[in-house]
């Protein structure tokens, strides 16, 4: 079997507070293999973006990476030094942003925000770089790029805006790309169109995608695999379709009913009623139970693991027995 | 951008207008014009026609129309104290005030901005602690005690530098210049100094607060994603992006730092506009009092213009607001 392009082992990510330790990403595993979309769902605060940040090292001090592993084609990027991770970042991991709006440097002219960049992470003269950099932007669907580029971002739309930032994250050819939440902050007429360009774009180089999101008709349509979050742990993963026509955990039989173009099976709409809980306060045994119709006594008192419970799929839930692969 | 020029001269004119008024108040109503012209033995008759041919009988408009039409001119009468046009009392009293605001403004400019990044980016060490407390001195002790501190240490004390006057100055000819000399340099060491400290604390925790504001900011935290340089990220984005609010601050600083020369100039015997104005309001000699008024009002006016023509030039985002939202 091919490495994979990410691969998380147990990732763990606390905040030390006044009050004491805060897990906001609790035991983690899963890996993300060449050209494949894996797409991240899970209420607010499910820790999806921590998790993210986590991959590109840009964690928030005081908060930090307490447990487990991160490797980048087989190499270790969770322990390495500063600039070593800085070299990656942009480079080998690129990262888009929710809000296009807010995510480019108003004072600067796109031309010079994409320059810079190609040109910290490739040896390439100005010329060069600039020539790319149209070049970027035309494949993003930046019209009359060659004119545009020299444009400050106030003076794009929303769209435009989020299509310079795919440009930017993809402008040194990483080998993966984080995207939190990249369509929440748009016009809905523009979110598929958006998905698209980073779909095709990453196809044509062989990037991974990490997509986060919270609409899981976008999971249903761009993602291969679905990895589901629920208070700093994973739930369920597995490959999408698989997930999607027959979830295992309750949780994600609940998140299924939030796809309405794909479910017109009324009796699958099911409610979660209840929230996630606070970090400070997540219950003994399994972090769902309070608000599983599910729940006996085991899950209670033991926290179950996402372990395999049939082919290349894992499940973090007492009613599966673990499957040990063969 | 010439809209917007002309837009903001319009003002400046305006404001000009109203200190003018109230500088003519001044000029006309404190005190008695003729009484403080003639000796006291002169006749009333006398005094009466003076007052005619000096046209004070005129309505209130006239009077205050020729008024402009002087300071326009720049003039602004003879001083009653130093019997000379009072244009030309300014005018020679200029460059050492000059000297000394853009002296101070540079040094708080320079400091200011330094400390202010210093502190933002290294938020935490003893040494930014210790900055941060002692801004807060200098922001609350008065400019004259800091001046006498600053003189009774390296002037009477430790005797490295000269406690007041300007030193030797050169005649350019247009301007009377501090700066070529050894002594003219040494002398205003400490009232640059003194004047700039006010300044620097402010734009030192301006500059802090700002830095800390776009450090923040996720344009800085996709600049972190896309691995480019901690120098680039400082000193570049997050830098470029303090400034711009800096910068109006600071500009009208320089403003108030010609304003509040006046107590350094006492403090440190320093012969600009700031020293002539007190002495002039020690004798009530109003025409100079009137024209250092418009003048200040000048300087504001004109600083404030060059900030906002500048402030246009830097963010790009006011020009199209400015141009009506088209590209
Ligand atoms: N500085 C911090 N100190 C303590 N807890 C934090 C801090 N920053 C984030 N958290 C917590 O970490 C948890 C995970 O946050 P994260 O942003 O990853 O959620 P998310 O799944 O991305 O949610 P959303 O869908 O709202 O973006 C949240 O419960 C949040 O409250
Ligand atoms: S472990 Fe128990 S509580 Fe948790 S999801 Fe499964 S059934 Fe529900
Ligand atoms: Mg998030």
């Amino acid at each position: 079997m091919a490495e994979p392009v990410l691969s998380v082992k147990n990732l763990t990510v606390q905040f030390p507070t006044r009050r004491g330790v805060l897990t906001a990403v609790d035991d983690i595993s899963f890996d993300i293999m060449a050209g494949e979309v894996l797409g991240v769902v899970g209420e607010s605060g499910a820790g999806k973006s921590m998790t993210g940040a986590a991959v590109i090292g840009l964690i928030e001090p005081p908060g930090r990476i307490s447990g487990g592993e991160i490797r980048l084609k087989g190499e270790r990027i969770d322990n390495i030094a500063p600039d070593a991770m800085r070299a990656i970042r942009g480079r080998r991991i690129g990262m888009i942003f929710q809000d296009p709006l807010t995510s480019l440097n108003p004072l600067y002219r796109i031309s010079q925000q994409i320059i810079e960049t190609i040109r910290t992470h490739l040896h390439v003269g100005e010329a060069e770089a600039r020539k790319r950099a149209i070049k970027l932007l035309d494949d993003v669907g930046i019209p009359d790029a060659a004119r545009r580029i020299d444009d400050y971002p106030h003076q794009f739309s929303g769209g435009m805006r989020q299509r310079v930032v795919i440009a930017l994250a993809l402008c040194a050819e990483p080998d993966l790309v984080i995207a939190d939440e990249p369509t929440t902050a748009l016009d809905v007429s523009v979110q598929a169109q958006i998905i698209d360009v980073m779909k095709e774009l990453c196809r044509e180089r062989n990037a991974a995608i990490m997509l986060v999101t919270h609409d899981m008709g976008v999971i249903a349509e761009t993602a291969d695999r679905v990895a589901v979050m629920y208070a700093g742990r994973l739930a369920e993963i597995g490959p999408v379709r698989d997930v999607i026509k027959n979830a295992f955990h309750p949780y994600t039989q609940g998140l299924m009913g939030s796809i309405p173009s794909l479910t017109t099976d009324l009796d699958r709409l099911l409610q979660i009623p209840g929230s996630m809980p606070r970090l400070s306060a997540i219950p003994k045994g399994c972090p769902f139970n309070p608000r599983c119709p599910k729940v006996f006594d085991r899950c209670r008192i033991e926290r179950p693991d996402a372990d395999p419970v049939a082919p290349d799929r894992r499940v973090a839930c007492w009613l599966y027995p673990e499957v040990t692969p063969a | 951008m010439l809209a917007f020029i002309l837009r903001r001269l319009a003002q400046s004119v305006i404001v000009m207008l109203v200190v003018a008024l109230i500088a003519f108040m001044v000029f006309r109503y404190v005190g008695d014009p003729i009484a403080s012209m003639v000796g006291v033995d002169t006749r009333l008759e006398d005094q009466e026609i003076m007052r005619d041919r000096l046209g004070l009988n005129d309505p209130f408009y006239v009077q205050f129309g020729r008024f402009i039409g002087n300071a326009v001119r720049g003039e602004f009468g003879i001083s009653y104290r130093l019997q000379q046009p009072v244009s030309q009392l300014i005018l020679e009293r200029l460059p050492a005030t000059i000297e000394l605001a853009f002296a101070s403004a540079l040094i708080a400019l320079v400091f200011g901005v330094g400390l202010g990044v210093f502190t933002a980016l290294k938020r935490g060490s003893w040494l930014s602690g210790f900055i941060m407390s002692a801004s807060l001195v200098g922001v609350s002790l008065p400019t004259f005690l800091i001046g006498i501190g600053l003189i009774y240490i390296f002037a009477v004390e430790l005797q490295w530098l000269p406690s007041f006057g300007r030193g030797q100055t050169v005649d350019l000819g247009f301007w009377r210049t501090g700066l070529l000399t050894e002594s003219g340099l040494r002398s205003l060491i400490l009232p640059a100094i003194t004047l700039s400290l006010f300044q620097l604390t402010l734009i030192m925790r301006l500059v802090r607060a700002e830095m800390l504001e776009v450090m923040r900011t996720e344009y800085i935290r996709f600049a972190r994603a896309r691995g480019l340089s901690q120098r680039a990220i400082h000193f570049g984005h997050a830098l470029k992006n303090t400034l711009v609010p800096v910068i109006t601050i600071t500009g009208l600083q320089l403003g108030s730092v010609i304003a509040f020369a006046i107590v350094t100039e006492t403090v440190f015997q320093w012969p600009g506009v700031g020293s002539l104005f007190i002495n002039s309001v020690q004798v009530v000699d109003v025409p100079v009092m009137a024209a250092y008024l418009m003048f200040i009002a000048l300087v504001f006016v004109v600083i404030n213009l060059l900030v906002d023509i500048l402030y246009y030039v830097v963010d790009p985002r006011l020009r199209v607001d400015a141009a009506g939202g088209a590209k």
